[in-house]
């Protein structure tokens, strides 16, 4: 076990940065082709995570590093204070398998500036790992804010026609949630000191042990909750989603899709939860009520979009209204339905962004009344993007289904249940936009002239596409790898968001279950957490 | 008033104004060198100023952890001292890097601008480690006098006629305020010394209720605020700061504000510290007041200079959070802060330096339109100074407001800080938009007349190491900014 691997993978992206500043800028196949290196490499750094057992066994933190980094004596202190668990796991392994895609996806999309570009995509990575990484709530901020910068960037120089303001929006809309958290941050640490614990840093660890007054954690859920909500994002406050996701380049759509809107629900299990446990009751009701909007609205305002992308990104919106429902719902099969689900909208949508990016590279519109029949010229094409738009429906055998079907399941189980019962309708809205929108681009014959003499997928955009169809059906299938990993963590989680809580949830024995949910409920079961 | 010359007399402790003592006699030793140079040749000049500079850096240096009183009590050079005549010196150094070249593009290639930049400095450096109010005030006038005439030293440009003409008659005002201030608190305590007025209010609890008293802390105050552009004394800035020429706007914006914040604080902390609660709920208003109005003005200034002095307000107002605060925490962010801002302002005015035709008419949003791609370099650097204005991690400026926060959270001022980060966030708009301009828009300039030259390179490098080392290591010199706090 490498003493600092986390540090090594965190900061591997960052150097090649330093590498990539001496490729002359004309030289555009060796730029690409050293940041894929790059990425490939950050995530060949990253495999010994995924397949260290220890995860399975132990719900503690591991891989941990720990400096101090700056001590101001009585004044503050923070720590380089790293580590994952199986909560982070997965969405550090989402991470460095997505960046290799998205850097080949900039193969043809990208010519202007590539340079700036490829720096961009690399320090984001930085950031985004940093942050999943990061146990000192100081450190995650950080990295937190970080991200901001290189997706600013990537937006507002590489975007479409609305770019500028898309990018500010994007960018402000999460600045000024990120600095009312940073408010409560510093405000959390000087309770803690001048309530008497003896704080070592803004170790979150240190942080969940504080008994809070109810008041308190009232106040600073808000300010964190509002600031991660923005980001997942929740219904009302994800206007400046479908603005980015629309006029962000591919890969930036992607990594923004795939990655960055996980941070914010992310947030929520790491932080907001765990923190402030006794807050969590008053809040989750209104939470989960914006969370089913999410998913209602979401997938009506996508069935009525004009432009695929704008589509895909409302679905975004539907799609983490489920993560959300199945994390509040505050038992196993809830968070382990939420958190797979992280994952599963990372694949998908970011397939998804990658099949409109396919077709906008070949025919510069995303309009979808200037496609049709293209499957007839483009099999291959139509077969992926068939199975994507399964995976994203929630068909049983893909990983859609596994996410959705569990978080809805903890939904019911608790008492959530009616809430459970309106979200559900979103997976037949799901059904309906998605199909609908294939229809329209894939049926029937070829109508408009220009789609005529389109190509199929290249070899490259098919191995683009290979590893997201092998984790759709690897998921669908047999999702016990993951859940297996995950569950020690997620158990000792609910306790520390159960805590000072009298039986949020009875846990039934589950009805027989088909596929991966049985199996992710049934080892759930062997290590059934004690909620009183 | 003879008892009191011949006290300070007999105190004489040249070891307390030594660092003072060596820039002013450089200072002078230029003025000669300047007369005998030729017309016209002026880098000799300045590079013996930089010299001047080091060299007083060491003197200053050598009174870290050795505090130095001497004339009776009225000067007292202690760590306080120390890092304000620092972060002084290093607005002065950096300034003078970027003037050379300027000087001669602009057509003024007068070697007497760098001794006046000197005493500018030296002035500064009395203000720091005045404590008695006469000692502050000769110091502030030191250093304003000169900066009047910088300020002005263009004088054939209406604009720099101008900035220098507001700039003395609303500071001689001011001045006038601060003087009278002073008399006033004579008048109640029988002295001018800043801990004998505190000592005056220990003994006489009363005097915090005498109208007097209360007049005179307040006129005395005002003086101090107009040198830091706090609102509602910041009316002058925006023109001075558009008029003067760049270096010194640069200079200005950081190091006689750097001073004036010394004075304030000590004259807030030690002198006036009965009326805490008082004081302290008026700079409450002001830093709100400051920050608001200096970041929701410049939201609208399309002029870069301009923009940069409504942005030095709002920061000014960040800065009396810290003095909210009052206690050891927020003393120390300003210290840490000032050092902060001087970097990342003046390294964002010398890429301004750079970025000027002559006469500057060129310094607008829309004159940097895709000034990223021409100068990749310049453009990096510049969204680095912008983003630590901004106050984003990794950059010393999210260092810097973080402490300063602390410090009011600490002290339980919740609210304030609230209201400060929703100001950054306002900041945000117009920041991102000079990068807006420098990256989202297609070149329309060649930006052939941009050269970089060795020395405002050098300070541009000096800004961009430290606001970035400041960001990611500010461990030594946050704890050299807690030990420099009283």
């Amino acid at each position: 076990m490498a003493d600092n691997l986390l540090s090594i993978m965190t900061f591997f992206p960052l150097l090649g940065i330093l590498v990539l500043l001496f490729i002359p800028r004309d030289n555009g196949g060796l730029l690409k082709g050293f940041t894929l290196a790059i990425t490939l490499a950050t995530f060949a750094i990253s495999l010994p995570l995924a397949f260290d057992n220890v995860f399975a066994t132990s719900g503690d933190m591991h891989y941990r590093e720990f400096y101090e980094w700056i001590n101001i004596g009585n004044f503050f202190q923070m720590n380089y204070n790293l580590g994952v668990d199986g909560i982070s796991l997965w969405l550090v392994m989402l991470t460095t398998f997505i960046m290799p895609i998205s850097v080949l996806s900039t193969w043809n999309a990208i010519d202007k500036n590539i340079k700036g570009f490829m720096a961009m995509l690399l320090l984001l990575e930085t950031a985004m790992l940093g942050a999943f990484v990061s146990l000192d709530l100081f450190l995650f901020y950080i990295f937190w804010e970080l991200m901001l910068i290189p997706m600013y960037f990537l937006i507002g120089i590489w975007g479409g026609q609305n770019r500028i303001y898309a990018a500010i929006k994007f960018f402000i809309y999460t600045a000024v949630g990120s600095l009312l958290m940073l408010v409560a941050i510093i405000y959390l640490y000087y309770y803690a000191v001048q309530s008497g614990a003896n704080m070592s840093g803004f170790g979150i660890e240190e942080f969940y042990k504080l008994d809070l007054p109810y008041n308190l954690q009232f106040w600073l859920f808000l300010a964190f909750g509002v600031s991660f909500a923005i980001k997942v994002p929740m219904f009302p406050l994800h206007t400046w989603l479908p603005d980015a996701h629309t006029e962000a380049p591919t890969a930036g759509s992607v990594i923004l899709a795939a990655v960055m809107l996980k941070m914010g629900t992310y947030g929520y299990v790491r932080f907001a939860m765990p923190l402030f446990p006794q807050a969590l009751p008053t809040f989750i009701p209104y939470l989960s009520a914006l969370a089913v909007i999410g998913i209602i609205y979401g997938s009506l305002v996508a069935m009525m979009q004009e432009d695929i992308k704008k589509l895909v990104a409302y679905s975004s919106v539907a799609h983490l209204g489920f993560v959300m429902l199945g994390v509040f719902s505050l038992n196993l099969q809830g968070l382990a339905g939420g958190m797979i689900q992280m994952v599963n909208h990372g694949i998908s949508t970011g397939a998804l962004f990658l099949i409109v990016g396919f077709i906008y590279e070949r025919r510069h519109t995303r309009l979808i009344t200037e496609f049709g029949g293209l499957a007839t010229k483009m099999p291959i094409f139509a077969t992926i993007f068939m199975i994507i738009t399964f995976s994203s429906i929630g068909l049983p055998g893909t990983n859609g289904f596994v996410g959705e079907f569990m978080a809805l399941m903890g939904a019911f189980q608790s008492n959530l249940r009616w809430y459970a019962v309106f979200a559900t309708s979103g997976v037949i809205l799901a059904a309906v936009y998605m199909l609908w929108v294939y229809q329209r681009v894939m049926f029937g014959k070829v109508t408009n002239p220009k789609n005529e003499n389109l190509k199929d997928l290249s070899a490259r955009e098919i191995i683009i596409m290979l590893p997201l169809l092998l984790f759709v059906f690897w998921i669908g299938v047999y999702p016990n790898t993951f859940f297996s990993k995950m569950n020690p963590a997620m158990e000792k989680m609910l306790d520390q968001m159960g805590r000072n809580e009298v039986a949020i949830v009875e846990m039934h024995q589950p009805a027989a279950v088909e596929h991966g949910a049985e199996q992710a409920v049934g080892h759930g079961d062997e290590h059934a957490p004690s909620h009183d | 008033m003879e008892n009191l010359v011949q006290e300070a007399m007999q105190n004489v402790n040249l070891q307390a104004i030594m660092p003072s003592l060596v820039l002013c006699g450089f200072g002078m030793a230029l003025l000669m060198v300047s007369v005998f140079s030729k017309r016209g040749s002026t880098a000799h000049v300045a590079w013996l100023s930089l010299v001047a500079l080091v060299v007083t850096g060491f003197v200053a240096l050598s009174g870290w952890n050795n505090p130095q009183a001497g004339f009776a009590g009225s000067v007292l050079y202690d760590n306080f001292a120390v890092f304000f005549s620092l972060i002084c010196l290093l607005a002065a150094g950096l300034t003078i890097l970027m003037s050379d070249k300027y000087l001669h593009r602009e057509g003024y290639p007068v070697s007497e601008y760098y001794p006046l930049i000197l005493f500018t400095t030296a002035g500064a450096m009395w203000m720091a480690s005045g404590i008695d109010l006469m000692t502050i005030f000769l110091g502030l006038e030191v250093l304003s006098v000169s900066l009047y005439v910088l300020a002005g030293f263009f004088r054939r440009q209406v604009r720099s006629n101008e900035a220098g003409l507001k700039y003395f008659f609303l500071g001689a005002f001011s001045t006038g305020f601060l003087l009278y201030g002073v008399a006033l608190l004579y008048g109640v305590t029988g002295t001018t010394k800043v801990d004998g007025i505190a000592a005056y209010v220990t003994a006489n609890p009363a005097a915090v209720t005498n109208t007097m008293f209360i007049a005179g802390g307040v006129l005395l105050l005002v003086g101090f605020l107009f040198k830091i552009a706090a609102a509602p004394f910041h009316m002058w800035t925006p023109d001075v700061y558009q008029g003067a020429p760049t270096p010194i706007t640069a200079f200005m914006s950081a190091g006689p504000k750097a001073a004036a914040f010394a004075a304030l604080m000590r004259v807030a902390i030690v002198g006036l510290d009965g009326l805490q609660s008082e004081v302290s709920s008026m700079f409450w208003i002001l830093a709100v007041l400051t920050m608001t109005v200096g970041n929701f003005i410049a939201l609208n200034q399309k002029n870069l200079k301009r923009m940069l002095a409504y942005s030095s307000i709002s920061h000014a107002g960040y800065a009396l959070v810290g003095l909210v605060a009052w206690n050891k925490i927020g003393l120390s962010a300003i210290l840490f802060y000032m050092l902060v801002y001087t970097l990342m302002n003046l390294g964002a005015f010398a890429v301004l330096v750079l970025l000027g035709k002559q006469s500057e008419e060129n310094l607008t949003l829309d004159g940097i339109a895709g000034f990223g791609y021409k100068k990749p370099l310049l453009g990096v650097v510049f969204s680095i100074f912008l983003f630590s204005l901004m106050g984003l991690p990794p950059t010393a400026g999210f260092i810097g407001k973080f402490y300063i926060f602390a410090g009011a959270v600490e002290a339980g001022y919740v609210w304030l800080a609230i209201l400060g980060v929703l100001n950054s966030a306002v900041s945000l708009y117009y920041y991102l938009r000079v990068i807006v301009q420098m990256y989202f828009k297609s070149p329309e300039e060649d930006f052939a007349w941009v050269s970089i030259n060795a020395p405002v390179a050098i300070s541009i490098a000096i800004s961009v190491a430290g606001v970035l080392y400041l960001g990611i290591f500010p461990n030594t010199v946050m704890n050299l900014a807690k030990l420099a706090g009283f």
